[in-house]
């Protein structure tokens, strides 16, 4: 469930933030406790806590006292910028590096990028 | 915070033989601390010197900021769970459950007969026909119910199969998130309870080699694999631990985080990365301080 490259408190507040920039989780709804979250994946407690004040802190999720933590008013769309911002690095620039050895021009990449998007249905190309 | 486990500069000497060497560590209030290494590393009695059960031959031990030695009140607030437990011979399971809620103020009789059942343990059975397993689980019964603020679980698990494990992790969380306490637990199957694990200490040869947040040595340590000549190119210039060769082949653990810039680059050049386990990382651990050792003595 958890892998061994990264610590686990940003394991899981990369998860409950995926929830939420897929829209899994609206915005004001209610998120798993940190001992919902520490049953679940078996962790200790105090992970658990420290991946959530990771989202509090960047104003992803607040807390409502009492009562639990909810999803911030705004989080998806900045969330979804974070995304975008990564995409390119995670995706497009090594896309780019794997195309110029194999010895595909731009040209043809983008060619390559619209038949796999149309084959989709036609995304944002 | 205040440590409710205090260790400072412990040693124990068995004749000519070192148990502990200097060994301190600080075990907080509300923390879970992996006590790890191999047999014969010193865990045991480390253990037992916490429990006031064997004796440092210098050094100090705080537990709950009073020497446990002797001291009743304090050793009320210790439990310790030992793989060879022995237990009075003819006494039966509830009788065992009923002396040790003398011992322990906290103890709680509904979470014993609760645990009973879910380690399937017969109650009127005598403790000396329980199998190893039971007698195990019956170790793990009495460690939670003392709900004791220290809590010292020396390989519990012996005779336990994978499934009665999963269910002691969960109990032993359940409890936990419940009761805060400090616990210091010591095994080999690391990898399965890694993530209760907020500290992890490694012994190897009486001394601590290791002493780190379990998070931080997350991603510490990655396997790289793949053509010589890449790995060559990908190591150099960085700490590596365990470089292997066959044929065009090789593969070499790199110390130190692997970035997104890191694996990209791996990526390109047709290496395959992998994060050590924590398991991996504290068996390296140990087997290069004993390289380092035999470099030293060969110098």
């Amino acid at each position: 469930m958890l892998d061994e490259s990264t610590p686990i408190f940003v394991q899981i507040a990369d998860r409950l933030a995926d929830e939420i920039a897929d829209g899994v989780l609206a915005e004001g709804q209610r998120v798993p406790s940190t001992n919902e979250l520490s049953a679940y994946y078996r962790i200790n407690p105090a992970t658990a806590a420290k991946g959530i004040n990771v989202l509090t802190d960047s104003g992803v999720l607040e807390k409502r006292r009492g009562i639990g933590m909810f999803v911030a008013a705004g989080a998806r769309g900045r969330l979804l910028q974070e995304r975008r911002r990564r995409f390119v690095e995670r995706f497009v620039d090594p896309l780019v590096a794997e195309a110029s050895r194999l010895g595909i021009t731009s040209e043809e990449l983008l060619t390559l990028v619209d038949r796999a998007s149309h084959a989709r249905g036609g995304a944002a190309v | 915070m205040t440590a409710a486990i205090s260790v400072v500069g412990v040693s124990r000497r068995h004749r000519d033989h070192l148990a502990l060497d200097a060994v301190s560590l600080q075990v907080e209030a509300g923390s879970i601390t992996g006590l790890l290494g191999r047999n014969g590393a010193g865990k045991t009695t480390l253990m037992r010197i916490i429990a006031a059960q064997d004796f440092a031959s210098a050094g100090e031990v705080r537990v709950m900021g009073a020497d446990p030695v002797e001291d009743d009140a304090v050793l009320r607030r210790i439990v310790l769970v030992r793989e060879d437990q022995i237990y009075p011979r003819y006494v039966r399971v509830w009788q065992l459950l009923r002396m040790a809620s003398w011992c322990y103020p906290n103890w709680s009789q509904e979470l014993a007969e609760t645990l009973l059942r879910d380690f399937d343990l017969p109650a009127g059975r005598r403790v000396e026909r329980l199998s190893r397993g039971m007698r195990s689980a019956l170790g793990i019964v009495i460690g939670l119910a003392a709900r004791t603020e220290v809590t010292l679980f020396d390989e519990p698990y012996a005779g336990l199969d994978a499934v009665a494990r999963d269910r002691f992790y969960d109990r032993l969380l359940t409890e936990y998130t419940e009761r805060p306490r400090a616990m210091i637990l010591s095994t080999h199957l690391i990898d399965e309870i890694a993530g209760l694990l907020e500290r992890v200490v490694v012994l190897h040869r009486g001394r601590v080699v290791l002493d780190a947040p379990t998070d931080d040595l997350r991603g510490s340590a990655s396997i790289v694999s793949g053509p010589a000549l890449a790995v060559d190119q990908f190591v150099a210039g960085r700490r590596t631990w365990d470089r292997r060769r066959i044929g065009s082949q090789a593969s070499a653990i790199v110390v130190g985080p692997v970035t997104e810039v890191d694996a990209a680059r791996a990526r390109s050049l047709r290496l395959e990365v992998e994060a050590l386990t924590l398991q991996q990382v504290v068996v390296r651990t140990a087997a290069e301080r004993d390289a380092s050792a035999e470099e030293r003595t060969s110098a």
